[in-house]
Order: structure tokens, then sequence, then C-alpha cells
């Protein structure tokens, strides 16, 4: 096993203060829509039932989150061992990730209260897409925790306890890979349900597999993207040689994402939609175009050994796949009679809130948990 | 052992490809839907109403919903300006002045639930909240159950289902056929407050039958409407006017319980074209093709299961 360490190290820094900011500001306007309903602080409306805390908090932020579940693919089942210092970090993004979406749909659902609904057999809809994602979902936060525990137990020595854990975590790590495998693909066919009111571009009987691809996809970027970034922000070494390796696998991810995503446009015969100039056919373009930056760049062999090439591939990757999620939700999505939306401010800080929830924990964590890769003493 | 693994890695390709290949739309629909044995609905004949909104009255009142005020100030008239979480039932027109049912003049319609033969919302609602009456087909809402999640106004094809935006404890509503009416044996209010019979109550098959009656009639030519429910002996005669040939509900989405007729192309009136077969059909077979009963997710587990074992002993 990988020797992990702590990073030790002040906690209260000026970015975890400024996060701490942000995190009260959400926290008020989280009060606010308790006390006078989601319609004090949001934009959403009837036209428009869901806005960002769906669109970005669920949709982009589980794929955002999808790292762990895209590292396990490749340790777990392809049997790659050597990834396994990358599993720890990503794990935890993914748990911080899909638990802060999960509280973001309690203050989203408008009765909250009797959220447990969707676990009363005699209620449950199996018909239900969002019954299937909800179940999903719930059950993967706990599987991510589960998965984590031996990090948080290695921490306070209990190896009684991580022992017996370690019997069955087998039994974890294979549900998080179903798990993920399942609730992604379903938020694309969730919205298949939307029919002639989301724009053909996007409307597709292929939602569900784009949207499992984009998730491996964004998986993968979130990681390369985070370790470069913690790379930088605390002076460790990169960890090029994995990273590059595992970005091998992405020109044939994209080119398979592209591939489907063009010819399903073009044989429904809305392919002129991109080149009409309107914004939805911009946006579809440029999400596009991302994806194909992305595969441009990685596909030589030579850029994947370039931090910077890295770095911006992985941005190309996380914005392409983004927007592609995000559009699916609200920008395609026009049910006609002139509805619009644009999220307000309050409701933009609490998805900011959010955000900055999710930086503050793992800062807190990586300094105070074994999750980074312990460095050889020079 | 390895063989087996091997295979399982071939079974976990094949069902890959056949996700990839059941989702085409076509091959992944299921059959459409049959009107239940006793279906209830309304027809609406856009050229028989006189835009008098007593119908948005007799709803407003059975149903006990709230005023609607377009006027910040003035907070005396109920002045809905769409169907809303108020506002189960709405009239509107098309154009100001001119020949009553032309595209260049104006014309009614009339908006609610269109109960749905095979509703988007009950398949989209994760918690059963909203369910269709096996008997009468009365697409219904259970606030006790509902979570709140929205899903039911993102996938309804018309629009129908609203939500309490300004309450702490919103509820989504929506015209529930006045199913408590329909209990006591009534009929819907909308159509027994009608003055002229453009909205009509009936078993959906007999107005179906009705539909196509009118829209054999001659032009121009006085015949007997039926008036408030199809089943009553009171009739008003009434000159038809033009008539689009086409029954709106009867086919649409695999079709509803609602049926419209018009003078005006229904797109004007604010109904979309749509196809035949309902999202639903396809989504339920894109899930079913996948998930077979869970059969699939437990076998790719149980192999998931095998796999990451055998690879964490060995690594003792
Ligand atoms: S019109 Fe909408 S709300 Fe009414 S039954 Fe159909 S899907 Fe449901
Ligand atoms: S909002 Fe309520 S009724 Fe609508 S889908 Fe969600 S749980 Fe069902
Ligand atoms: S059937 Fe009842 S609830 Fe529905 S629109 Fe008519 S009066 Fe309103």
């Amino acid at each position: 096993m990988q020797e992990r360490q702590a990073l030790g190290g002040k906690l209260l820094t000026v970015p975890f203060k400024v996060c701490a900011a942000i995190v009260l500001i959400g926290l008020f306007f989280i009060g606010k829509r308790f006390i006078f309903g989601i319609g004090s602080v949001s934009n959403m409306n009837d036209g428009y039932p869901w806005g960002i805390w769906i669109a970005y908090d669920v949709v982009v932020g589980t794929a955002l989150a999808c790292a762990g579940y895209s590292i396990a693919l490749i340790v777990y089942v392809f049997n790659k061992g050597e990834y396994s210092p990358l599993v720890r970090p990503a794990l935890m993004t993914s748990m911080f990730g899909y638990t802060l979406a999960g509280i973001s749909v309690i203050f989203d659902i408008g009765r909250y209260w009797q959220a447990y609904n969707i676990f009363l057999p005699w209620l449950s809809n199996l018909h239900s897409v969002m019954f299937e994602v909800a179940l999903c979902i719930g059950t993967y936060i706990l599987v991510l925790w589960m998965e984590f525990a031996p990090v948080m137990l290695d921490k306070f020595k209990a190896d009684q306890l991580k022992a017996r854990l370690n019997r069955i975590i087998f039994v974890f790590i294979a549900l998080g890979i179903l798990l993920p495998t399942m609730h992604q693909s379903s938020l694309g066919t969730m919205m298949l349900m939307a029919g002639h009111k989301l724009s053909p571009l996007w409307w597709s009987g292929f939602l569900p597999l784009l949207f499992l691809i984009t998730a491996v996809v964004i998986g993968y970027a979130a990681v390369i993207f985070e370790s470069l970034v913690a790379a930088i922000a605390f002076k460790r070494p990169m960890e090029m040689h994995l990273l590059s390796k595992i970005s091998a696998l992405m020109p044939w991810l994209l080119g398979l994402y592209l591939v489907i995503r063009l010819e399903d446009v073009n044989l429904r015969g809305y392919l002129p939609l991109a080149f009409d100039g309107g914004l939805l056919g911009n946006l579809f373009l440029l999400e596009n175009l991302l994806l194909l930056a992305a595969l441009l760049i990685l596909a030589y062999p030579a850029n994947r050994q370039s931090p910077r090439l890295l770095f911006i591939a992985s941005c190309a990757m996380l914005l392409g796949g983004s927007m592609y999620r995000f559009n699916t939700y609200i920008v395609g999505f026009d049910p006609g009679t002139g509805w619009q939306y644009f999220p307000s401010v309050s409701e933009l800080f609490i998805t900011f809130g959010i955000i900055a929830a999710e930086v503050m924990a793992y800062l807190w964590f990586v300094k105070t948990l074994p999750v980074l890769p312990r460095l050889k003493k020079a | 052992m390895k063989i087996r693994r091997r295979d399982f890695l071939k079974g976990v390709a094949a069902s890959g490809l056949l996700l990839a290949a059941e989702q085409t739309p076509a091959q992944a629909k299921r059959a459409r839907k049959d009107l239940p044995p006793n279906a209830v609905g309304i027809l609406y004949d856009s050229t028989l109403c006189i835009g008098c909104k007593v119908c948005e009255h007799g709803c407003k009142e059975t149903n006990n919903m709230p005023m609607e005020h377009a006027n910040p100030k003035e907070r005396m008239w109920d002045n809905p300006q769409d169907l809303s979480a108020k506002t189960l039932n709405i009239v509107k027109r098309y154009g100001v002045a001119g020949e009553k049912d032309s595209v260049e003049g104006f014309a009614f319609i009339k908006r609610h639930c269109m109960h749905c033969i095979d509703p988007a919302c009950v398949s989209a609602c994760p918690v059963s909240a909203l369910v269709k009456n096996p008997e009468n087909g009365v697409v219904t809402y259970n606030k006790k159950a509902c979570i709140g999640c929205r899903y039911c106004q993102v996938a309804c094809p018309y629009n129908i289902p609203k939500f309490q935006w300004d309450s702490p404890f919103p509820e989504i509503t929506k015209c529930q056929l006045c199913s408590h009416l329909l209990a006591k044996g009534g009929i819907s209010a909308c159509c027994a407050v009608c003055p002229t019979g453009a909205s009509l109550f009936g078993p959906v098959e007999k107005l179906r039958l009705e539909a196509k009656r009118r829209l054999a009639m001659e032009p121009g030519e006085y015949y007997d409407f039926p008036v408030a429910n199809i089943e009553s002996t009171e009739v008003q005669q009434h000159r038809v006017g033009g008539y689009v040939k086409h029954v709106y509900g009867e086919r649409e989405l695999g079709g509803s319980q609602v049926l419209y007729l018009a003078g005006v192309p229904f797109a004007n009136l604010g109904l979309p074209d749509l196809p035949e077969d309902s999202y639903v059909a396809l989504a339920d077979g894109i899930q079913y093709a996948i998930y077979k009963g869970m059969v699939y997710p437990l076998v790719v587990l149980g192999g998931l299961i095998y796999i990451i074992r055998n690879r964490e002993e060995k690594k003792e």
C-alpha cells in the first residue's frame, strides 16, 4: 500500500476565510428560502421549474464529482494499480461533490420534509427516472463515505475497525462503480421526457449514453485539473507520469463522444440548426469545439507530457462537458409561450456557497487527513 | 477462473453495445397505452365558445382557488394571465377583432390538464403523487406523497402542473377533472356551467364519436349540440362554422381524454404539433432495455464484486 500524509499547515488562510464568507451569504439566502418559499430567492418559474440548483449543483456538480468513479474504473476494472495514488484525492472530491449535490437537492425540492417518501416502497414509482436517480445518488453518497472511511480511521488509529471494514470494502468499491454508471446515464434519460420542449440539438435517444460518456470525460478531466492545481498550490511535484498516461485514454473517449453526438444530430436532420447563427447553434458548436480541441491536444503523445497543455486540455473538457449538460437542462430547454429564466443573485449565491463549502472541506481534509501521497524526503 | 473473468468482461462489453444499440429511438419504444375502461373527459369546441369565462369562475369556486391579480395596486379583480398555482382553467383569445374562428379574426381556447392516456407527469413522479385512475383515467395529485421535485412540470408536454413558488410549504396544482364532483356522481364544474355546450363532459368514447359527427357537418347548416353532459338530453341549436379537420387530443402523444375542435389551426391556439408516440413510451422503453427488472445491474454488480475481491486478495 502507498504511504499517505496529511499536509498539515495553517488552516485559516485567506482563501479559506473568503470561502467562509461566501458560505455565510449562501446560508442567509437558504434561510430566506425556508421561511418565504423558493420564489423569494430564485427566478425559477412554472416554465423553468429547474434552475441552476439542479442544472449546476446536481447535473454538472456530480459529473465533476465523477473523479472517484473514473479512477475506480481504471484501477479496479482495468486493473491498473499504478494509478492508486490518485484514488484517495479523487474519492474525496467525489464525496464532497455528491454530498453537497445531495444537500442542494434538499433545499431545491419544495416539500423537503417529505423527502423520505422516496424510500417508502408503497409510494415508489419504478417507472420514474427521477426515482432511480434519487435512490441511486442517495446510496452512492453513503457508499462514498464508506469507501473514504479507512482514511479517517487511519487518522484516529482505529485499526481494528479499519481491518473489519477492509474485509467488506470490495462491496462498496463495486457499488461505487455500478451506481454512477446507472445514475449518470439516467440523468440523460431524465430529459428524454422533456420531448419537444428540448431543442433537437440536445434532445436525442442517445442522451443516456452521451451523459455517461461526459461523466467519465469530466471525471478524468477533474482528476487532472485537481492534481495539477494541488501540485501548484501546495508546492508539491506534479504526478505527470500518471496524468499523461490517463490522458492517453481521452482522445478515444472524446472521439467516440463526438462521433455519436454529431452523427446523431446529423441523421435526425438538425445539423443546419447548428449553423444558423442563433444562440443555441453557437453554444452547440462551442460545446463540441471545446471537446474537439481537447481531443486534438491530447492526441499527440508529446503534448501529454506538458503540464501546461494538459491543464488547457482538462479545462476544455471540463467546460465542454459541463456545457453539454447545462445546455441540456437549461439553455436548450424552452417550454414555449415566452417563459424565460436567468438565475437571480440570491440563487447564484446559494450555489456559490455550495462551491465554497466544497473548497473549504477539501482544504481542511488534505491538511488534516492522510489523503495525498507521502513525498520521499530528499 | 481466467476464462470466466474474460467471459464476464465480454458480457460487460456486450451489454454496453446493447445499451448503445437499443438507444435508437425507433427500437426502444414500448407499446401505446389503451384508454381506461370508463374513461371520462371533456370535448372543448372552440367554435361554440363565446369567451364568457364562466367556466373559469366555476372552476375557481368548486376548487376553492384564490383570486389572481394582474395589477399590483387594484386587487379587486381576479385577472389571471395564464394557468398558475392559483388558476387551473383559463380561456384565452387568439386575435382581437374580425371574424370569429378565422385565422385573420379571432378564436377562443380553454386550457387545463389534458388527462393524457399515457401521462408524462405520472410516469415522471418518483413518489406516485400523481396517479392515473385505472377506471376513469382522471389524473389526480396527492400532496401527502409529493416531495416537490417538479419533474412533473418538466415532463408535462402541455406545461400543466404548476408550483406554489411563494409558499414555504408549496404544493403542485393542476386540474383534476373535478374528481371530488365525479365521486358524487356529478360532472366537472367548467362543463356544468358552460352556457353553450362548448365545454362538454362525458365518456371519452362518446366524445370522440361526437367530435367525428361535428367534423362531418355541413358548414352553414344548423344542428343540435348537447350541452354540459353528452349523456343529458339538453340540446341547443347552433349554426356550424368551418372546422379544422382534426380532433386534437385523439392521437397526440398517445392521445388524451380532453379533446379539442377548432376553426383555426391548433398551433395558433398554443397547442403544438406533436408526434403520436409519447415521450414516455420512449423513455420507458430505454429504461426497460437497460434495466429489465434490475437483471443487468445485478449481474454487473456480481461481476464487479468478484473481480475486485480477487484483486484485493491477491494484494495481501
Ligand atoms: S396534460 Fe400534463 S399534467 Fe395533464 S395528464 Fe397530461 S402530462 Fe399530466
Ligand atoms: S413535484 Fe410532486 S407531483 Fe411533481 S413529480 Fe415531483 S413529487 Fe411528483
Ligand atoms: S374539470 Fe374541474 S378542475 Fe378541471 S378545469 Fe374544469 S372545473 Fe377546473
